[in-house]
């Protein structure tokens, strides 16, 4: 099948600034992806060129088998929301409505649920919205063109834990019930991380990791215990952060244990952690950008 | 299976999960098991981790797959998981009692009759 977006050595350059370094990438369709890395990591960058709005300097980048700029019918099948989207002076209504005539596969009553869910008045100027209310509007915007990839970039600023929760749950169900390809972009990686089958991390424009969520998920552990035991279990494992406090110590390590490992933690009195996706991504950032790390 | 903990991939907790309402009867045998968006829902995950759970149950002939209406729990499925898990048990729960009783210094004469005392009663449920 052929991948929804795939990227071979896409480079983007702003004369002496690199934001997007030799990034090649594969984005399965029917997969919920997520696009991590901090600030700067060249994540709105490569969405940008995946949605056509940006032309690569290198490098091939082609979604559905296409190069996406300036083609209609590659940009009719997908949707992209932004961070701090900006709208012209509508109403929510008028808003809704224009989005309803760019995506062949809009679904009002789907639109019109989302409203309700989110508790946007339809009849309010999108200018007099609070910041999570205009965040709302993209994400109804997002889920009810139901196009074939959908974009995600930091949809939520402003929205409260309550909303955010409301926009995981009706993503969802929506993937389920109308399989898409989604790629988000998020800082709230261990609100997320759950919703992920694959992850995809920028850090100074290279990709640092690109692996099943599952997989990513068995990497790292954080192992507490007794100095010497502690010193004893991890000697010879990739260790990426040590702690230590008097005769206690806490140290981190890449890889995964296997059964026998675990016993053997145990017989030595050792607690082991695993480290959430969260934590596991600030290691992988701090490894450096150019080693990459495979799960 | 080992025990349900944080450090498992996410598909094996599902699949931890449905073992363990087979187990308890909760899902009986010839019952419908919930659909991979139903799964998804309710947890909050991704459904192709789901159904990667689902699988794995399907995989040891403790779930069935009947074409067009969806997943049922197999015949023998509760019997069969409990015979696997008494195989577990002593490495499970055993071997990091008497690990810790070591440790603390209790010796076996305690510890059976910790076992045979009243805790057993009023802590535990009838096998």
């Amino acid at each position: 099948m052929t991948p929804t977006i795939s990227a071979t050595a896409l480079g983007r350059r702003y004369r002496d600034q690199v934001a997007l370094d030799d990034v090649s990438l594969t984005v399965e369709p029917g997969t919920v992806t997520g696009l991590l890395g901090r600030n700067g990591a060249g994540k709105t960058t490569l969405m940008r060129i995946i949605t056509g709005q940006e032309f690569p300097s290198s490098g091939d980048l082609r979604v559905f088998g296409e190069t996406p700029a300036e083609n209609d019918e590659v940009l009719a099948r997908m949707v992209f929301v932004r961070e701090e989207q900006s709208y012209p002076d509508f109403q929510v209504r008028h808003a809704i409505r224009v989005a309803s005539w760019f995506y062949p596969n809009w679904d009002e009553d789907l639109a019109q649920q989302l409203l309700k869910d989110f508790e946007l008045p339809p009849r309010r100027r999108i200018k007099r919205l609070s910041r999570g209310m205009r965040s709302a509007v993209g994400i109804v915007i997002g889920l009810a063109a139901r196009a074939d990839l959908t974009l995600f970039d930091e949809p939520y600023a402003g929205l409260d834990a309550v909303a955010r929760q409301l926009f995981y749950d009706r993503l969802l169900a929506e993937f389920a019930e109308h399989p898409r390809t989604i790629l988000l972009s998020t800082h709230l990686i261990d609100e997320v991380a759950d919703l992920l089958e694959h992850v995809v991390m920028l850090d100074h424009g290279r990709v640092v990791l690109d692996a099943p969520a599952d997989e990513v998920r068995g990497t790292g552990m954080i192992v507490n215990g007794p100095y010497t035991a502690v010193e004893e279990f991890v000697a010879g494992r990739t260790v990426w952060h040590r702690q230590r406090l008097g005769s206690r110590a806490s140290v981190t390590i890449a890889d995964p244990l296997d059964l026998a490992a675990q016993a053997q933690a145990r017989a030595l009195h050792l607690s082991l952690e695993p480290l959430s996706l969260q934590q596991l991504l600030v290691h992988a950032a701090g490894v450096s950008a150019d080693e990459k790390v495979s799960a | 299976m080992p025990a349900l903990d944080e450090g498992m991939p996410l598909f094996v907790q599902i699949a931890e999960q449905l073992a363990d309402d087979i187990v308890d009867g909760v899902l009986a045998e010839g019952a419908r098991v919930p659909s991979t968006n139903e799964l998804a829902a309710f947890y909050r995950i991704n459904p192709a981790t789901a159904a990667k759970g689902i699988n794995l149950l399907v995989d040891e002939a403790v779930l069935e797959k009947r074409r067009g209406i969806g997943m049922f729990v197999a015949t023998g499925a509760r019997e069969q998981l409990r015979a696997s898990r008494r195989k577990r048990f002593a490495e499970q729960y055993v071997d990091p009692m008497l690990a810790e009783a070591n440790r603390l210094g209790i010796d076996t004469d305690t510890l059976v009759s910790l076992i045979q005392g009243p805790g057993w009663h009023n802590g535990g449920s009838t096998p």
